[in-house]
């Protein structure tokens, strides 16, 4: 490739919040037209922060930023599309209750007048220019999580965008919508665009992209070209040090049955079956992994264990080893649970919305598991505060103070703060459902590392994932959950990713003979 | 009689429609203003201020006062009135991201303490027996209907026989709802109360559309009180007597889903609701006030049921009541 132009250009970018915090300090990177250039570093960074200067959310202290070769300044997010630079957010910036279409034609100039006709044909027409599934009269509100990212993707489109801008687009898809989205990246890449991809993915980093600019704790580490690096060349210069990308396992012992699920079925709200017949047994001292397709049922399965599920038929037991009895856990709350003296611990899926409260502090959010403990009328806030800076110093999260309200901590830390609740309660089934979403290899290892001490101290560890590669580096036993049914359970060291791919889909496609009338 | 009875309720719907439009107009930009009771009534007392220089400026002689400054002079006064202190609600809510309900209860109170002031002052500058400002020149302009109505019958007497701020009412109405469904300021602007962060990614300035509608709900606010004094109470100002008309307002637009075309219904059923009592023989005092209560329990209703029929698009603006701050991470 003979010397692409270049489309934008940092130099020296600073940006400090607040006197103490430099989330960025004397950055520089430049991303060329037809070229897909990747932005790796560890949470906390500063990519994101990054990128927001370049799309006009934030404005950088000092440093330059240069666009096709000339300097410019980009002091909101006006400038920023007159530069025609888009953004795809993490968190998606759309309005649930408009359509696509209107998503789409929200806040532009446009001089003829606004006309939602001619703007969902617009939408139409970029779909099946670059081949995306949309359908531009559908509100986001009844969206997947891809099809919104799809959403955001022709917005920037829409609006002529040629250096695209995406933080981390696929922390929320399966592995098939990621195919299909690289698929539509490397399309615009070869439409000539610039493409700046956020990601702390490594081997997406290596199949996508064309070079990596690599960031460490908010400094510049350096620039690769992608065909010539390596995992371990990137992780040493994210991390700073070598790491050991390898997950340490130990033999099971003592296995002992722990949890027994038998037959168990359950519908939503809309009275869709989501469970249909799952039993299983978790045993005390192994690590069983779950793995799906998202939404096939795994959530639906940890809520009916840990009594948040009604059940339509089937029965949840444990096996209580403090009084050797068999115990029904079928028609419990979590209350009743934890009264029969059952140590379950739960880490959801949906950490800020059903594991902690956002807005309240470390403290407060520890005292949320032992507030009925204490004898007088008034809260024992001491030791929940001796627990809050032990997890604190134990697990290293980076946080001004034990009084810092929780939804100020990055992803990485706010899993650690709950991770290390949940096991400070010290369980005898500890349930995880996508426990490193979002976090950093730093942070994964740390998680994956509290898993395996509790598999080790005899608790029945139950892990949901979506990376294979963890789940068979990680598990003892893989149990393959697809549209409710458990579809196989396979020893985690002997299988392959193919065959528990096999698994997964055996059931989409038999799904998708069903439905062969549509 | 149900002519009589149609044609009497829609006055009493008219200050609530003014007053729900302004309100429907604001939150779309996610302020939940409480003060529009307070904003209403400094906008009936501002238009009373200015018709009672005007008629004295002119000696109280309806034949040396010009008619178009007669009625525009109320006009400008109220608005200007009822827009300043719509601004004194946003810089406090937007720009300085003060808790809403609190600010605008203190706006309600504030506007309510202003106009039993001046009215009082005005009441004492007249010397008069009774309690009240009697501004009948102007209130006679105000009140002016076309002059063929009464020629037809039933059909004019319904349609035909209001003042014109009854027809503006409708007009701003129909315009409101065009504007918000139709328009790119309407989208843009319910972007602003649905999700202020996206809005402001696409380039939308919040801070504008935010203090733009405050200003401009809080001036269609104003005239609700102005057509009450002026039109309805015939020109009589007393203290205290809009009675409670401001909250009804605020509980007409859960009634009408934050739509501005179904504020238009619900204002003049909320009329026929209030007017209900007078045309029922033999009541009680007691049972007068408690038909009094019906617009009240229809509200109550009205919200059970879009509670129960969870659609989306029913619900109040998503950022309604939260301040938006740009750099908040």
């Amino acid at each position: 490739m003979n010397a692409p132009a270049p489309a934008i250009e940092l130099r020296n970018i600073t940006k400090r919040f607040g006197a103490k915090v430099v989330a960025n300090k004397d950055v520089c990177l430049t991303a060329n037209r037809g070229e897909i250039l990747s932005i790796l570093g560890e949470n906390g960074s500063g990519k994101t922060t990054l990128m927001n200067m370049i799309a006009g959310i934030y404005f950088p202290d000092e440093g330059q930023i240069f666009i096709d070769g000339e300097e410019v300044v980009i002091a909101s997010p006006k400038d920023a599309f007159d530069y025609k630079i888009g953004m795809i957010h993490q968190h998606f910036k759309l309005v649930d209750v408009f359509s696509a279409a209107e998503n789409v034609v929200l806040g532009l100039n446009e001089k003829e007048p606004y006309n939602l006709k001619t703007a969902t044909e617009r939408v139409r027409e970029i779909s099946e220019q670059y081949g995306f599934e949309l359908d531009p009269t559908k509100k986001i509100y009844e969206m997947s999580v891809s099809e919104k990212q799809t959403v955001e993707i022709v917005k920037v489109l829409y609006r002529g965008a040629d250096i695209l801008i995406l933080d981390e687009p696929t922390a929320v898809l399966t592995p098939q919508e990621t195919q299909k989205l690289f698929a539509v990246l490397r399309r615009m890449r070869d439409a000539g665009k610039a493409i700046i991809i956020i990601t702390h993915k490594l081997h997406e980093v290596l199949s996508l992209s064309d070079r990596v600019t690599v960031l460490r704790k908010g400094e510049y580490a350096g620039t690769v070209i992608t065909a010539e690096t390596n995992e371990t060349q990137l992780t040493e210069m994210m991390v700073g040090e070598k790491v050991n990308l390898n997950i340490h396992r130990s033999e099971p012992k003592d296995l002992t049955p722990r949890l027994e699920v038998h037959h168990i079925n359950c519908s939503n709200r809309e009275g869709v079956k989501m469970l249909d017949d799952v039993s299983f047994v978790a045993n005390a001292g192994e690590i069983l992994g779950i793995a799906g397709i998202a939404g096939s049922g795994q959530r639906e399965l940890l809520e009916a264990i840990a009594g948040l599920q009604r059940l339509d038929s089937g029965a949840v037991l444990y096996n209580n080893p403090q009084t050797g009895k068999m115990d029904n856990l079928t028609t419990k709350t979590p209350l009743q649970i934890r009264e029969l003296g059952v140590r379950l611990s739960f880490v959801p899926e949906d950490r800020l919305g059903m594991g902690l409260v956002a807005n309240m502090d470390i403290v407060d959010n520890m005292m949320l598991r032992s507030y009925r403990r204490g004898h007088s009328m008034f809260l024992e806030r001491k030791k929940p505060k001796e627990l809050a800076e032990h997890i604190i110093e134990e697990l290293q999260v980076v946080t001004p103070g034990a009084s810092t309200p929780v939804r100020r901590l990055s992803g990485g830390n706010v899993q650690k703060v709950l991770l290390g609740r949940e096991i400070a309660a010290s369980p005898t089934v500890l349930m995880a459902a996508y426990p490193v979403r979002g976090l950093d290899i730093g942070a994964s290892h740390t998680v994956y590392r509290l898993l395996n001490e509790q598999k080790e101290k005899g608790v029945a560890v139950i892990f949901v994932g979506e990376d294979l590669d963890v789940l068979l580096e990680l598990c003892d036993r893989i149990m393959v959950i697809g549209s409710g049914h458990i579809t196989g359970t396979v020893d985690a060291r002997s299988a392959t990713k193919e065959e528990i791919g096999l698994l997964m889909t055996k059931t989409a496609a038999a799904e998708d003979g069903g439905e062969s009338h549509g | 009689m149900i002519t009589s009875f149609i044609s009497t309720s829609i006055p009493l719907g008219v200050p609530l429609l003014y007053g729900s439009v302004g309100e429907i107009l604001t939150e779309k930009s996610g302020h939940l203003n409480l003060g529009i009771p307070g904003i209403m009534y400094v906008g009936a007392i501002s238009g009373v201020i200015g018709a009672f220089l005007y008629e004295n400026a002119c000696g109280n002689d309806l034949a040396r006062m010009n008619p178009w400054l007669t009625v525009l002079i109320p006009l400008l006064s109220c608005i200007v009135g009822s827009v300043l202190m719509g601004l004194v609600y946003s810089f406090l809510t937007v720009t300085l991201r003060a808790n809403q309900n609190v600010t605008g209860l203190a706006i309600t109170t504030f506007g309510i303490g202003l106009g039993n002031f001046f009215g009082g002052s005005l009441i004492k500058l007249v010397d008069s027996d009774m309690p009240s400002i009697i501004l009948t020149k102007t209130s006679s302009l105000f009140r002016k209907s076309l002059p063929f109505a009464d020629d037809l019958g039933w059909f004019g007497e319904i349609f035909l026989s209001h003042d014109f701020l009854t027809y503006l009412a409708i007009a701003i109405a129909v315009v409101a709802s065009f504007v918000l469904t139709r328009t790119r300021v309407g989208l843009n602007l319910r972007a602003v109360g649905e999700n202020p962060a996206t809005a402001d990614a696409a380039g939308i300035n919040v801070t504008a559309y935010k203090y733009i509608a405050t200003g401009i709900g809080s001036a269609v606010a104003g005239l609700g009180g102005l057509q009450y004094v002026m039109a309805y109470a015939n020109g009589v100002w007393s203290n205290n007597a809009f009675g409670d008309r401001g909250w009804m307002a605020i509980a007409l637009v859960i009634f009408a889903l934050w739509k501005p075309n179904m504020a238009l219904i619900g204002s003049f059923l909320f009329g026929a609701l209030c007017n209900v009592n007078n045309y029922i023989q033999g009541l009680g005092t007691a049972t007068q006030e408690l038909f009094k209560m019906l617009p009240y329990v229809v509200t109550i209703l009205v919200l059970v049921v879009i509670s129960m029929r969870k659609k989306r698009e029913h619900q109040p603006p998503a950022h309604l009541g939260l301040p938006y701050f740009r750099e908040e991470r």
